[in-house]
């Protein structure tokens, strides 16, 4: 397969009549973003704004966040399964809003969504500070219980990310990068003497409201299996989740994922990329068990030499991080596992729930639990009744002044664990 | 002006006598003694040894809390800087006793502390998250190299300066995890990591594992109506008024009771040490915790052969790994020794 992505530089975004891109300006037109969400009758109303880099804003609460991408050539169309037609996608050419992204606000959990700051010390821990957002705040209907909300929630943003992003169809692109992985064999036959290196990509799957989907099937529901690297940039991994806002990988996150990008980068020169293992991370023991038992045997199977593994969220599937790593270092695949921490406000304790010897190369994230001063912000977002009840918040997190004090775990993409940020820890 | 140290060491290291002397109870002595002289000279001027404290492994070990109030009440007048305990190279007793009344010190006097053992001393995994331990040889030939590192790191805390990373400083690592902002982002060092794990090049993980002791169960019990059964807890199970002062939290020791004639623990006799659990349920059954009662059910019907008859009961609220190892292993040989079959462990 081979995908080009073609990226047109967003750096502004307004509203305006017509949704169009215009001197590497985005515009919007609200009446039109509004009419489409309300064609969903779970939804009572919708609130949309606009946040840019350094603005004295604050999103929250934050649900998904998208990048508008859409088809240009090549099978399929932008989230398969979801939006387009479940064809296969990852091929011929995609662009890119490169600097836009949508984001979904509303109080789902209360406790599980996110808080984005666009200037000020938090808007150091998340990347979306650096793009300019077209924020939905999403209202249910009355009596409309989570786990429809969440689902109204999600698909109002992939239709918007999808409806924005059918202004780059026509553009010429600002830049045109080519990701290219071939049928096994050839693929193998390409770099005979690289070391063959596959990516273990774990899907939050805990369910009720912990929940990925590949090409519109819920991930729990999977067993372990093989993709192209570039059907992942086309949409075919999407967020459906409410969990700690810090780990949580949105769909922006899955459309670039960075693990991916890097193993590209050293892609003919250092390893020979083989491509990508999903995998889920379920509750019960014996789908942890079946599914560790097949990334193991499909890393065999492929002939890997290497293996990056990384997480989406903890605790839980801490366990089934420790399983994939275990085992597939025990069939003598090397690997290295992407991860958060939970060390506690102190740093004192130990990082993660399971813990193994062979796990002996690991990258992370950073302490989830690290406390952080917030500012005041001129505008919220959404609203700022939920600081204290959010994951990584407490009784008086907001203060009256509407500054905060929460742990960055609140923060939405602070510490990724699919290596999206710089941020990380070191013992002292 | 100087910082004024407040110094503690053993009897052995005030040349009061070994083994034998080990029970001599706390005692205050103006100046610098023994490997106080030698950090004197370290702090070359900045600080100074003002007074020395002095006492017996044995007498701080088996009174901790009379020790460690009399120490605190004796240094309170001095208005000490700063504070320093040891070396204690890798005397466990020594190196306990450091530790404790280091991270005392630290609390109650609210003023800088250093300490100094050999990784391996039990007093080191107790106390390296709490308190500086700048790690020595283990024995006292590596006084000379220790004294300069524990009066560089005193005296930096003294002035509140930054303290680097554990290897620069020589202490033990603690385990604090502190973030930062790298270079590169996560996903670009775990491809460099790789590669370099690939190729069988040096890397340096970013998390490295506690190695947890996984014990696989032993082989099942073929005919358990033959079997002696004992019964060990860290939930803390003692006899009224908790005679051995097992701690509620990061236990020292463990308990061995005998239930020879007991055929119930009943609330009235037995209670629990553990702080890290409502005690309620436990105080009003302990059986609840340490089931002796169905235990003797079962030695009467005959399901099991008999009750080995004594327990073993420790807290494993807040105790270190290291401690509860030796525990076990102690525990482990006496069972062995009294024929013991198998084991009900329970935790709380």
């Amino acid at each position: 397969m081979i995908l080009e992505i073609g990226n047109i530089f967003i750096n502004d975004v307004q509203f305006g009549s017509e949704t169009k891109v215009d001197g590497n300006v985005l515009y919007v037109n609200a009446e039109e973003i509004r009419a489409i969400v309300l064609e969903d009758e779970r939804i009572k109303d919708v609130a949309i704004e606009l946040a840019r880099p350094r603005e004295s804003k604050r999103i929250t609460p934050v649900k998904d966040v998208i990048e508008p991408r859409v088809k240009v050539s090549g099978n399929g169309s932008i989230f398969p399964g979801v939006i387009g037609k479940v064809d296969t996608v990852g091929t011929g050419r995609t662009h890119v809003l490169k600097g836009a992204a949508i984001v979904t606000c509303g109080k789902i959990v209360g406790f599980q969504e996110g808080i984005i700051d666009m200037k000020g010390p938090g808007a150091d821990y998340t990347p979306f500070s650096k793009l300019n957002n077209v924020c939905m705040v999403i209202e249910p209907q009355d009596g409309l219980n989570q786990y429809g909300y969440e689902a109204a929630v999600r698909m109002a943003g992939l239709k918007i990310a999808n409806y924005i992003g059918q202004v780059a169809k026509d553009m010429s692109p600002d830049e045109i990068l080519v990701f290219e992985t071939k049928p096994l064999l050839e693929q193998l036959n390409e770099y005979p003497n690289l070391p063959k290196v596959g990516y273990v990509y774990m899907l939050q799957t805990q369910g009720l409201l912990h929940d990925t989907y590949v090409y519109g099937v819920d991930a729990k529901k999977i067993v372990p299996t093989i993709l192209y690297p570039t059907e992942i940039m086309d949409g075919a991994i999407i967020s459906g989740n409410c969990v700690s806002a810090c780990d949580k990988n949105t769909t922006y996150h899955h459309l670039n994922n960075p693990i991916i990008q890097n193993l590209y980068n050293r892609h003919g020169k250092d390893i020979n990329f083989m491509g990508v293992i999903i995998t889920n991370e379920n509750v019960y023991l014996a789908d942890k068990e079946r599914s560790s038992n097949f990334t193991a045997k499909l890393a065999e199977f492929l002939g890997l030499d290497g293996v990056i593994i990384s997480q989406e969220g903890f605790g839980n599937p801490d366990t089934d991080l420790i399983m994939n790593c275990k085992k597939i270092e025990e069939k003598g695949i090397n690997s290295v596992i992407v991860t958060d921490e939970y060390a506690g406000r102190d740093g004192l304790s130990q990082s993660l729930a399971d813990a193994d010897t062979l796990a002996n190369a690991v990258v992370t994230g950073g302490n989830a639990n690290e406390l952080i001063f917030l500012p005041p912000m001129d505008q919220i977002i959404g609203t700022d009744a939920y600081i204290n009840k959010i994951a990584g918040g407490f009784d008086g997190s907001l203060h009256q002044d509407g500054s905060i004090k929460v742990e960055i775990q609140a923060i939405t993409g602070a510490t990724n664990e699919l290596g999206f940020n710089k941020l990380t820890a070191k013992s002292l | 002006m100087a910082y004024k140290v407040i110094h503690y060491i053993n009897q052995f290291f005030a040349n009061i006598g070994g083994e034998e002397m080990a029970h001599v109870t706390p005692e205050m002595r103006e100046g610098a003694v023994g490997p106080g002289l030698g950090l004197n000279k370290e702090f070359k001027g900045e600080a100074e040894i003002v007074a020395t404290v002095i006492c017996g492994d044995s007498y701080f070990n088996e009174n901790v809390e009379e020790a460690t109030k009399t120490i605190i009440n004796l240094m309170k007048k001095y208005e000490a800087d700063l504070f320093i305990a040891g070396p204690a190279f890798n005397a466990g007793r020594y190196g306990t006793a450091c530790g404790t009344i280091s991270k005392l010190v630290q609390d109650k006097l609210n003023i800088p502390v250093v300490t100094g053992m050999y990784i391996e001393n039990p007093g080191a995994d107790m106390f390296k998250k709490e308190v500086y331990i700048i790690e020595t040889a283990n024995a006292a030939t590596g006084m000379r190299k220790a004294l300069p590192k524990m009066a560089k790191l005193a005296l930096k805390l003294a002035k509140g300066e930054e303290i680097l990373d554990y290897k620069t400083e020589g202490y033990i690592l603690r385990g604090i995890r502190k973030n930062y902002f790298a270079d590169k982002i996560g996903a670009e060092r775990a491809v460099d990591m790789l590669i370099k794990k690939l190729k069988g090049e040096d890397f340096q993980t970013e998390y490295p594992m506690p190695e947890f002791d996984r014990v696989a169960p032993g082989a099942a019990i073929k005919d358990l109506s033959k079997a002696r059964i004992a019964l060990v807890t860290s939930g803390g199970i003692v006899p009224i008024g908790n005679p051995d002062h097992v701690e509620s939290s990061s236990a020292s020791k463990y308990g061995i009771y005998d239930i020879n004639k007991v055929n119930n623990l009943t609330g009235r006799d037995y209670e629990t040490a553990h702080g890290g659990y409502d005690p309620v349920y436990a105080n009003e059954e302990p059986d609840r915790v340490l089931p002796l009662d169905v235990l003797r059910d079962f030695e009467k019907e005959g399901m099991i052969g008999s009750i080995h008859p004594y327990f073993y009961s420790t807290v494993g609220n807040g105790t270190a790994v290291r401690s509860a190892k030796v525990f076990s292993e102690e525990i482990a040989d006496k069972l062995i020794q009294d024929d013991v079959d198998a084991v009900i462990l329970t935790s709380t």
